[in-house]
């Protein structure tokens, strides 16, 4: 008995200092600078996963697939513009700049998004003749930096989307680090090479609703009322966010959620800012319903989108259209494992690189070093975007056929179930197997 | 001479016939009355026209210039010449805040005074106050040169890149990363050009000039109360 090992219980981490956690607080103390990353929110929030289609059944009628139609152009901007956007699919192009990405994958979401038939958006930094040139339809974004901002541009935009927040960062500005500012991206934002470049979280010349709406008012006279004019909004307040934009104006809202991406930003911003996208949307449709806007304003949900059974509950619960941005980089050939050798030598893998503001990114999407920029063939990543495009389209049209809709705007909060309580409550959905709506109706 | 009368044409009438007009046009000449502090009056020009607006407006006058040549007998609303590009604007009397804001190029003279953020992000553009500006003036200013004759509020240039600052008043405070700095012969050769061309009773040597330090262009946390 004496020789006998004691028994020990194994040892235990704890939950609140986890690996993860301690290798932050280590990484701090060592470089004395708060983690910037790309991308959006890495937690789990409910989402879209949470959802299910009820489906056609005694009390339903579907459509026959491949035989009955299942329409899905769109039109956007019809509330005051004299040119609607007019787009085959309800999935546009999130905004992305150049600068952030190389030019070749700004050209190749401009040769995929063309192809399938819908739009692509600028980012801060302006308007590149080449991402004119290869998108049929193009949003040109109206940020707080105005870096490149100019009229001649503006009024070769299809559409122009102002930029009052996004899902990553609501209420902050944007960053662009000094390891990619190339000779172009300085000029095109007239600042020095090598600089970070910082871009303001508010515009410079207006504050507000009151103002916001003289400022549409001088974007619709210079562009001659001919285009449509977004706003789009983070995911903070979206039922006063709404309101405020519609009063305001804009021809359609642009609403990004915290799974939403950014390419550089403090990863505290991005995990602990803002909502998640399902939470963001009801109250969005509540404001525009109770303002007689719905369908007339039209509402754009970004953040987390990615199949298209994403598309159709985004759809159903009230979206004329989905915006995807990280979904399309991934599309292009973003953390391919087939780079994973060259992520392992960045201290990171295929799935999780994130560092895209360090501008060596091994896929040749997230730089502006021209050897790594190169690696990116801008018609075959093109063509494997428009790729993605279609599928999730064909996927949301079978989802709405499954429903009975001939039009995939038709799907509706009805053909919806919800898989967990909070979700539930954020979708205002019906709990899978009962009528129960958290917050809405007794149990 | 054309005259278009705020009283009895839309602003949309307006902008359209100022906007129509091409580089070659002969109709240079305009006058715009009754602008009763409008909102967005001559926006997104793009010839060289003159162009007098008698009276005061509201925001945005002048927005996007390019090319013309406009002078407003009155005071103007925020956001004067907001991201102008070219050409020059006179104004006779006060600016609200904003003046010249991201402004790319051009003169824009304000013979009164400016209020806060004058010059806030200007990215080229030339402005010339003959009298005070507010506080936070030139916030991230790019590049460009921006001139007082009277007094600056607080936090001047705070934040700025490259643009140039002229004040020869009392400057309440300067912004993060702003400085005073040498008066070379070339800003002096930069200063008395602007000041001739807005019409400026002034003397070079009553100037001082301000700057960016340059300390907050990359990030360094021993600077982070700056930030």
């Amino acid at each position: 008995m004496a020789n006998e090992k004691k028994p020990m219980t194994t040892p235990v981490k704890p939950w609140t200092f986890d690996d993860h956690t301690n290798s932050y607080i280590r990484r701090a103390a060592s470089t004395g600078i708060y983690d910037i990353r790309g991308g959006g929110a890495k937690r789990r929030v409910p989402h879209f996963d949470d959802l299910l289609f009820l489906g056609a059944s005694m009390s339903r009628y579907p459509l026959e697939g491949y035989r009955e139609k299942c329409e899905t152009k769109i039109k956007l901007g019809t509330r005051f513009a004299k040119n609607p956007i007019e787009l085959d699919i309800p999935i546009t192009i999130a905004g992305m700049s150049f600068g952030a990405l190389s030019g070749q994958a700004k050209e190749a979401i401009g040769r995929g998004a063309s192809a399938a038939g819908t739009s692509t958006t600028t980012g801060d930094g302006g308007m590149t003749p080449e991402e004119r040139g290869h998108s049929t339809k193009l949003v040109y974004q109206y940020l707080p930096s105005r870096y490149g901002m100019n009229p001649n541009d503006l009024r070769k935009a299809d559409a122009i989307e102002i930029v009052v927040g996004q899902g990553a960062k609501p209420g902050g500005g944007g960053m662009l680090l000094g390891q990619k500012i190339s000779d172009r991206v300085a000029e095109m934002r007239n600042l020095p090479k090598g600089i970070d470049q910082r871009s303001a979280c508010r515009h410079p010349d207006w504050t507000g609703p009151d103002d916001l709406e003289i400022k549409i008012l001088e974007l619709r006279e210079i562009t001659g009322w001919k285009i449509p004019i977004y706003v789009k909004i983070g995911g903070a307040r979206p039922y006063f966010d709404t309101t405020l934009a519609i009063k305001a104006g804009a021809d359609v809202v642009v609403l990004d959620g915290m799974q939403g991406g950014t390419a550089a930003t403090q990863d505290v911003f991005i995990e602990h800012v803002g909502q998640p996208t399902l939470a963001c949307i009801r109250p969005a449709v509540k404001a525009l319903q109770e303002l007689g806007m719905h369908r007339k304003v039209q509402l754009i949900l970004s953040g987390g989108i990615r199949t298209g059974a994403d598309v159709a509950k985004a759809l159903a619960l009230g979206a004329d259209a989905v915006s995807i941005g990280t979904a399309a980089l991934i599309a292009l050939g973003d953390n391919d494992p087939k780079w994973e050798k060259e992520y392992n030598k960045l201290g990171t893998t295929a799935g999780a690189y994130d560092d895209w503001h360090e501008g060596q990114d091994p896929a040749g999407i997230t730089t502006q070093d021209p050897e790594l920029s190169a690696r990116l063939d801008p018609e075959l990543a093109g063509r494997r975007l428009e790729n993605y495009l279609k599928v999730m389209t064909l996927e949301a049209q079978t989802i709405a056929r499954a429903c009975g809709k001939n039009h995939i705007l038709n799907l509706e909060p009805e053909d919806l179930c919800a898989l967990t309580i909070e979700a539930a409550a954020m979708a205002e959905i019906p709990l899978s197997g009962t009528n129960w709506i958290p917050g809405k109706t007794e149990i | 001479m054309e005259k278009i009368d705020l009283a009895t044409s839309s602003l949309r009438e307006l902008n359209e016939r100022l906007q129509q007009q091409s580089e070659v046009t002969n109709e240079k000449q305009w006058e715009v009355v009754n602008p009763k502090g409008a909102h967005a009056i001559a926006v997104g020009l793009n010839a060289p026209l003159e162009l007098l607006i008698k009276g005061s407006t509201g925001y945005y006058c002048a927005g996007m210039n390019q090319h013309a040549q406009i002078t407003v007998q009155g005071s103007v609303g925020p956001g004067v010449c907001e991201n102008m590009m070219s050409g020059s604007v006179f104004i006779e009397g006060d600016a609200s805040q904003y003046a010249g804001a991201t402004g790319h190029g051009g003169l824009l003279t304000i013979k009164g005074n400016a209020a806060s953020r004058c010059g806030i992000s200007m990215k080229g553009i030339n402005i010339v106050v003959h009298g005070n500006i507010g506080h936070m003036s030139a916030f991230m200013g790019q590049s460009g040169n921006l001139v007082v004759l009277g007094n600056a509020g607080d936090a001047l240039g705070d934040s700025l890149y490259e643009a140039r600052l002229f004040i020869r008043g009392k400057v309440s405070s300067l912004g993060a990363d702003c400085i005073e700095k040498e008066m070379r012969p070339e800003h002096r050769e930069i200063l008395q050009d602007l000041l001739t061309k807005s019409g400026a009773d002034a003397n070079v040597a009553d100037f001082k000039r301000y700057g960016s330090a340059r300390k907050l262009y990359n990030f360094d946390i021993d600077n982070a109360g700056d930030y």
